[in-house]
């Protein structure tokens, strides 16, 4: 079994860095680490050049959709002063990270960070190599490395007509000593990074070929189905094996941890199809009588709660409110949402007394890989995990609660590969939900309009206190306050208000909250940004005028919502029975604003024509996946306001497919305009940011064509029927 | 047992008849271009023609099917990505995690073989699978584009 395993890893790695164009597991290509040490020494751990000129990058974030993979690629190739023609890449593996001391630094890929966060080193690491290669080919000529160029992949010496390829001095770069400075090229001088270059992972997914975790197979695998106890927090008290162990393909039925059992059989229908008929009886422990309505009464008891944990805070908000001309009051409310990855939690695993290994879709390949070595019992040497391409991934794939069940259930099999795989139903009842928030807030007017007060109370659900309580802040969950912060390069409130209170009452569920596509920053401007319309209209003033009177301090916020307002159309006549809304925010380092163009039938029913979006994330290293991710956005952030919610009946999800959890479909789905206006002196996160501006642009404008204010989310519920 | 014609073969599986031709095609025949999504028909990421049809394949079992019935998997709409739809999805950049992909190309494939030059009514109806990334002005462009090659 160890050989097969070694094969299959080693074919596994080498067709991952093979080429983005043929990516195919095989398991017959004699390939040893010795030989892939000779053929293609690494330039630097960024940088692999092959003999015939393929340059292949090592790209340590995970690709889910988002097309951080081909940026990240454009961003080295740059530095490099590769030929694009020739750029392919590969996975690193977290196993190789931590015995190289981190050489690739961090693998989490969420909160829009892929390419904002490691653009400064990955670009040095394609600089040091252009320079190692330069070098090694000046030696050879024995000339100044100065007086040689490289552009596309050549070095040229111009002064005695010299060239060569960087595959040709590769190996001799190899053995250099990387420079100690390097110098990194100027936006305005990009001639790959910056364009709207082909992604590199696009021709496998058009015909088949492309393997996701789902897909994936070794030799002898097995295939394993499972079901967590549906009441968080509950636990298996029994189940009765004698009922399935005869029917087809079934070779194991195995308990993981206290809450699970899972179905190993030759096929995942036939484990499946087993897992239902066996008869489990859960012992569902203190949280069976949990519900929506008990959830809801908990986070409404934190509205005016005494003690809260405060976000932003100037002057005296309550005062100013209390003494104002105009008092406004509203409250707003959003539900538990699943990611809904189109492609189910699954892993597999391969548990031998001597290593363990894991295969899998993972946002975070250093957290599965400390999932592994815990959840396996080997120490970090003896473990490894390989990332496949996400089926999606929206925050859910950074959790490792199924890479420890799948090597929970390999471990109770050892030397046999089993692939667990989810039902759709098991991950939508054991999702790391949308955390549950409501949001008091309250605002006092001058005579003239002018806000004198503004106090935004938030109650509900804490991400970290879920995922990571190591990261509360003397109990207080920073990640709550995202786009309302006093200042900060990650997401700062853009509004000057002399007296203003934002705070946070802490309301925890037992249903699990986590990381989801744009999460926090998603309710907050919906709380934020339709009540500014709210107050726009109690003070008799245009929603964009009102925002601008308080925006002077705020230029790059203001520019996004000027340009969005712009595009819509704002301030000219609409055409008949379309309505508009706008609104801005800043999050993931982004300058976001959105106006939306609405109509709403007499029988409620909505439909969304057309939305502009303005972005400013700063740099844009591919302004088509820029743009897609913007689209992409919309639809994400449209699901979630038009229809989702997962409610808690029992202790338990009541929504287990897409039957009942809805997302947009294609023909509600707006045109969308995006404009793209980077200003080249920060670097913004794009894969979220937009998502929370399409909720609040759409409510605002169904205010403007039916006079109603929808405050309680997923708009479903609302009623928005006319006489 | 059950006898199928998929992408142009007659091949013999060893599955229950209660087996869903999607698990049938993944796990029996192996290929794994023809995903799982919901099981249930909602989301189209299992969508294959069935004598030029798209359906979804979660909802059929492989007792109901014939051998005659030609079975198209997105392995077998063209040898090279070549299918009009293929290609305009390469120009227009269509996917992004790409999972749902096989399904929106079989059905889009599929409108694209009964009206050649859809309206955007036609594309409304035609097209319900899920895209959870979402690609769907691009689908809608690569329908034209390909409806216009």
């Amino acid at each position: 079994m160890t050989q097969v395993l070694d094969v299959s890893r080693r074919s596994f790695l080498k067709s991952s860095a093979a080429a983005a164009g043929a990516f195919t597991l095989g398991f017959s290509v004699p390939f040893t680490a010795a030989e892939a040490q000779s053929a293609t020494p690494e330039v630097n751990a960024w940088v692999v050049i092959k003999p015939d000129d393929t340059v292949v990058v090592r790209i340590a974030r995970s690709e889910m959709g988002q097309g951080t993979l081909t940026g990240l690629a454009q961003l080295v190739a740059e530095e490099l002063e590769a030929d694009w023609s020739k750029v392919t890449w590969e996975y690193p593996t977290p196993g190789q990270n931590v015995a190289r001391n981190r050489v690739w630094k961090n693998f989490s890929t969420g909160g829009s960070r892929g390419i904002r966060e490691s653009h400064q080193y990955v670009r040095e690491g394609g600089a040091a190599a252009r320079m190692m290669l330069v070098e090694a080919a000046a030696k050879e000529w024995g000339v100044p490395a100065a007086e040689c160029k490289a552009a596309k992949g050549v070095i040229t010496h111009a002064a005695s007509g010299r060239s060569t390829t960087y595959g040709k001095v590769a190996s001799a770069a190899a053995k250099l000593e990387p420079p100690k400075e390097v110098k990194l090229k100027a936006a305005s001088d990009w001639t790959i990074a910056g364009k709207p270059l082909k992604r590199l992972d696009t021709v496998d997914k058009l015909s088949g070929k492309q393997i996701y975790g789902a897909d994936f197979k070794l030799p002898g695998m097995l295939n394993a189905a499972i079901k967590d106890c549906p009441v968080f927090g509950g636990k298996v008290a029994s189940f009765d094996v004698g009922k399935i162990e005869k029917m087809p393909g079934v070779k194991k039925v195995v308990k993981v941890g206290e809450s699970a059992v899972a179905v190993v059989a030759d096929m995942w229908w036939q484990a499946k199809t087993a897992l239902d008929a066996l008869p489990i009886t859960w012992d569902e422990g203190p949280n069976a009588k949990a519900s929506s309505e008990t959830i809801a009464a908990m986070l409404k008891e934190g509205l005016t709660a005494e003690q809260a944990f405060v976000g932003n805070q100037a002057g005296d908000a309550k005062g100013a409110i209390a003494g104002a001309v105009k008092k406004v009051e509203a409250t707003y409310s959003y539900p538990f949402q699943n990611h809904a990855c189109m492609e189910p939690m699954n892993a597999t695993a391969l548990w031998t007394a001597e290593k363990c290994e894991v295969w899998c879709p993972t946002q975070n390949g250093e957290a599965a890989f400390a999932a592994t070595v815990e959840a396996s019992g080997h120490p970090a040497p003896k473990c490894e995990v390989y990332k496949i391409h996400l089926g999606g991934g929206f925050g859910r794939r950074g959790m490792t609660d199924y890479v420890r069940q799948a090597v929970a259930i390999a471990k109770q099999m050892p030397g046999t590969p089993v692939k667990l795989l989810w039902s759709r139903e098991e991950d939508m009842l054991h999702g790391r939900y949308h955390p549950i928030t409501m949001a008091k807030m309250s605002a006092g007017l001058d005579k003239d309009g002018n806000v004198v007060g503004l106090h935004m109370r938030l109650s509900g659900q804490s991400i970290l206190a879920s995922v990571n309580p190591q990261g509360l802040q003397s109990g207080k969950d920073p990640v709550v306050f995202q786009g309302l912060n006093p200042d900060g390069p990650e997401g700062h409130f853009g509004y000057e208000i002399p007296n203003i209170l934002i705070d946070h009452a802490m309301r925890n569920s037992h249903v699990p909250a986590g990381f989801w596509r744009g999460v926090n920053l998603n309710h907050n401007a919906i709380y934020v940004e339709c009540f500014m319309d709210e107050l726009a209209q109690a003070a008799g003033v245009d929603p964009l005028e009102f925002r601008r009177r308080m925006m002077k301090n705020h230029p790059k916020h203001l520019a996004v919502l000027e340009a969005a307002a712009k595009g819509i159309g704002w301030g000219t006549k609409a055409p008949d029975g379309i309505f508009r809304g706008l609104c801005q925010t800043m999050g993931f380092g982004s300058y976001v604003a959105a106006g939306a163009e609405v109509s709403v039938k007499k029988d409620g029913s909505v439909k969304i024509h057309r939305i502009v979006a303005a972005t400013n994330p700063g740099h844009v290293v591919n302004p088509d996946q820029v743009a897609a991710q913007v689209e992409g956005s919309f639809v994400y952030g449209l699901s979630a306001m038009l229809y989702q919610e997962c409610t808690v009946k029992g202790g338990r999800i009541v929504e287990e497919n897409f039957d009942s959890y809805q997302p947009l479909r294609m023909d509600e789905m707006p045109k969308v305009e995006s404009i793209l206006m980077p200003s080249d002196d920060f670097w913004g996160g794009v894969g979220e940011p937009t998502i929370a501006v399409a909720a609040p642009a759409v409510l605002n404008a169904i205010f403007a064509a039916t006079g109603k204010r929808v405050r309680s989310l997923p708009l479903r519920n609302a009623d928005l029927r006319r006489a | 047992m059950a006898k199928l014609t998929i992408n142009g073969k007659t091949v013999d599986i060893d599955a229950a008849p209660d087996t869903p031709l999607l698990w049938a095609i993944r796990e029996h025949i192996g290929l794994t271009g023809t995903k799982y999504g919901c099981g249930v028909g909602q989301c189209g990421s299992c969508t294959v023609h069935i004598d030029g049809e798209a359906v979804r394949s979660c909802s059929l079992t492989v007792g109901s099917l014939k051998a005659d019935q030609k079975i198209v998997t997105i392995e077998g709409l063209s040898p090279d990505a070549s299918h009009p739809i293929q290609k305009a999805w390469l120009q227009l950049e269509v996917p992004q995690c790409g999972y749902c992909q096989s399904g929106m190309i079989m059905a889009a494939a599929a409108l694209l073989a009964k009206k050649p030059k859809p309206t955007d009514a036609d594309i409304d109806e035609a097209m319900t699978n899920i895209c959870r990334c979402g690609t769907y002005n691009r689908v809608r462009a690569g329908i034209k584009l390909a409806a216009n090659a």
